[in-house]
């Protein structure tokens, strides 16, 4: 068993790696982080593929002159190019989804001053949707990344009920 | 052989789709016509080349059933089969095609009220580039034979999928779409590693090649174990996208915020690629028999089960309209996973023809929630719609007729499927199960 992990030890990395990314999308509570994790596992699973590609002491399949300043054209001399193909495939998909997440998470930062997606469940129920550009000061506390989540939710809620006091002072005003 | 024309039939239908994702932005929105029906321009674009893209499918489904050889491969790039890249065309697949499309034209035309309500006019083209690209990627899905190729797409379906619900303005919309992200994220993960680790094995991305190379696998014993794995990565992978039960907390969210339209797509057709994808891969990559060898059916089977009766359930506790017919959908998508996980001949047909109805009966629903939410103020609650009838009668008549389907009432479409379902349970040996869960789901629906 412990053999086979060594012989293989570039396939059993690319495996815990891409278990470390998994768990951080899953786990994370912040956007950012979910993120990075996506790209951990992305990047694994690249890894995974051009291990897999590698045969030891071929080249790149790129034509090439020898020490005899003959071109080596033999299918012997290169290594597997489809995996490569397969990586700078993956590697559009994974930039293009992880440029669509951020600006996604922007947007969720727009309406309601947190990169926490169930923080942002709770600020909802509580009918707390900050307007475009009016997230400035008064929840400084949602702005901590990583803070323990109960004192954000607390933040929270303490922001939400003085922004409806606030609204309702308002109205009473009009 | 079909002729030529039929030919180029699957090649032209996902190329004409991604060509009018190219060209909606262009168009300009307030052209010198008058908007029909609060229609865009754009919008009425996207509503021809989807017919267009129908009336093709029905041709080829025609041509298919004509000539003698009923499937066909296109090559793209005129490299040979093991290494180039190739479409399949057979009955089913030009029959989904033809069902999607007129599914997605009639949830686009049927709802231009609320997408009109919903969205802004300057971001109306966006919507149809949307469209156009869940077009593509659905008839691409249908149609591919390459194994890679199906992965591009699927990613490409994320995308548009996450973005048709983000574009509707409100941070609610925003908060379920990056919720389907990430779970839609974790899924394509999942199978790209599947594919990767297929490819390793097998040597091969095309379907009927890694067919031939997994049955060596099998009689031969070695490299069993990193199979099985690539087979569970690639269902539970599947399995998230097409919300089956355990993994579908992102559908209600997702399809409840959306706007009208973007339901509809999302619930009827988009679950439904992914779906026929799983179908596709245990049918041309698997073979039934090493799925029932490697277990997978009975895994399948028990989360159909759970879907049909846990789905129901939380329908009923939900308050807001759309959500309750969302949640609807993922004890439909039990069904589905009931008749594949029968993995008999019987239960994939009654699986398939249940896809096919519920991509009908779901945007009809969607569609006729909201014209009832319309007419009571575009309000959402169950109790709001009250009285709503009166004042949409055809949305009224549509959403009982739907209702009807989903319980599998005779002389209904819903009833033709479930009754298909149950004979395939007949023959299987898992039958007490398949009914009572059967019978429960029904009676949770009415």
């Amino acid at each position: 068993m412990l053999n086979r992990l060594l012989l293989n030890h570039y396939e059993a990395a690319a495996v815990i790696l891409s278990c470390i990314g998994l768990t951080n999308l899953l786990l994370q509570r912040n956007m950012i982080k979910k993120i990075i994790g996506l790209n951990i596992m992305d990047t694994a699973v690249y890894l995974f593929l051009a291990a897999k590609g590698y045969i030891s002491g071929r080249t790149a399949p790129i034509y090439y002159l020898d020490a005899n300043g003959e071109w080596v054209n033999q299918v012997q001399a290169y290594v597997n190019p489809v995996p490569a193909g397969l990586v700078l495939t993956g590697i559009v998909v994974s930039v293009s989804v992880t440029a669509f997440a951020l600006a996604l998470t922007l947007r969720l930062y727009e309406h309601y001053g947190t990169l926490n997606i169930d923080e942002a469940l709770f600020l909802l129920e509580h009918k707390y949707e900050l307007e475009y550009s009016s997230y400035n000061d008064d929840d400084e506390l949602l702005y901590e990344f990583g803070v323990d989540n109960r004192d954000m939710i607390k933040a929270a809620n303490e922001a939400a009920s003085k922004s409806m006091n606030d609204k309702g002072g308002d109205e009473d005003h009009a | 052989m079909p002729n030529a024309f039929a030919f180029n039939i699957p090649f032209v239908s996902i190329f004409l789709a991604m060509l009018t994702a190219i060209i909606t932005p262009l168009i300009p929105v307030k052209a010198g016509i008058k908007n029909i029906n609060k229609a865009t321009l754009p919008e009425r674009v996207t509503c021809c080349v989807i017919a267009l893209i129908g009336v093709l499918s029905a041709l080829l489904l025609f041509a298919l059933n004509a000539d003698e050889p009923i499937s066909f491969r296109f090559m793209m790039g005129h490299f040979p089969a093991p290494w180039g890249n190739e479409l399949r065309a057979g009955p089913l697949e030009a029959f989904l095609a033809l069902a999607f499309s007129i599914s997605m034209l009639l949830s686009l035309t049927g709802n231009f009220d609320a997408t009109a309500y919903d969205i802004s006019e300057r971001r109306r083209p966006a919507f149809c580039v949307l469209v156009n690209l869940l077009m593509a990627s659905l008839l691409a899905l249908l149609y591919t034979n390459d194994l890679f190729t199906a992965y591009v797409f699927i990613e490409i379906n994320t995308i548009a999928s996450c973005a048709i619900v983000a574009v509707k303005e409100g941070g609610k919309a925003v908060r379920a779409a990056l919720r389907y992200l990430v779970l839609s994220m974790a899924g394509s993960g999942l199978i790209l590693i599947s594919i990767c680790i297929l490819y390793d094995i097998t040597g091969h991305l095309l379907m009927e090649p890694m067919h031939n190379a997994i049955i060596n696998i099998i009689n031969t014993g070695n490299y069993i174990n990193p199979l099985t794995v690539a087979l569970y990565l690639m269902t539970v992978g599947l399995a998230v996208k097409s919300a089956l039960y355990p993994f579908a907390s992102w559908l209600h969210d997702a399809h409840g915020s959306a706007t009208n339209a973007s339901s509809s797509i999302l619930s009827g057709l988009v679950l439904k690629g992914h779906i026929f994808l799983i179908i596709k891969i245990f049918c041309r990559i698997f073979g039934i028999d090493i799925i029932h060898l490697l277990r997978m059916d009975t895994q399948l089977l028990i989360f159909g089960l759970l879907g049909m009766i846990m789905g129901s359930v939380h329908a009923i506790g939900q308050s807001e309209a759309k959500e309750m017919v969302a949640w609807s959908s993922v004890a439909q998508v039990g069904y589905i996973f009931l008749g594949i996980g029968l993995n008999s001949n019987a239960g994939i047909a009654a699986a398939c023809l249940h896809v096919t109805i519920h991509a009908m009966i779901k945007p009809m629903l969607f569609t006729a929630v909201g014209g009832l939410s319309a007419a009571a103020g575009h309000k959402k609650g169950l109790h709001e719609l009250m009285g709503t009838f009166y004042a949409n009668r055809w949305a009224g008549i549509g959403f009982m007729a739907g209702a009807c389907s989903m319980m599998g009432i005779p002389t209904f479409a819903g009833f033709a499927s479930k009754l298909s379902l149950t004979m395939a349970a007949f023959e299987s040996r898992a039958i007490i199960w398949a009914l009572a869960a059967l019978a429960a789901s029904s009676v949770l629906n009415a």
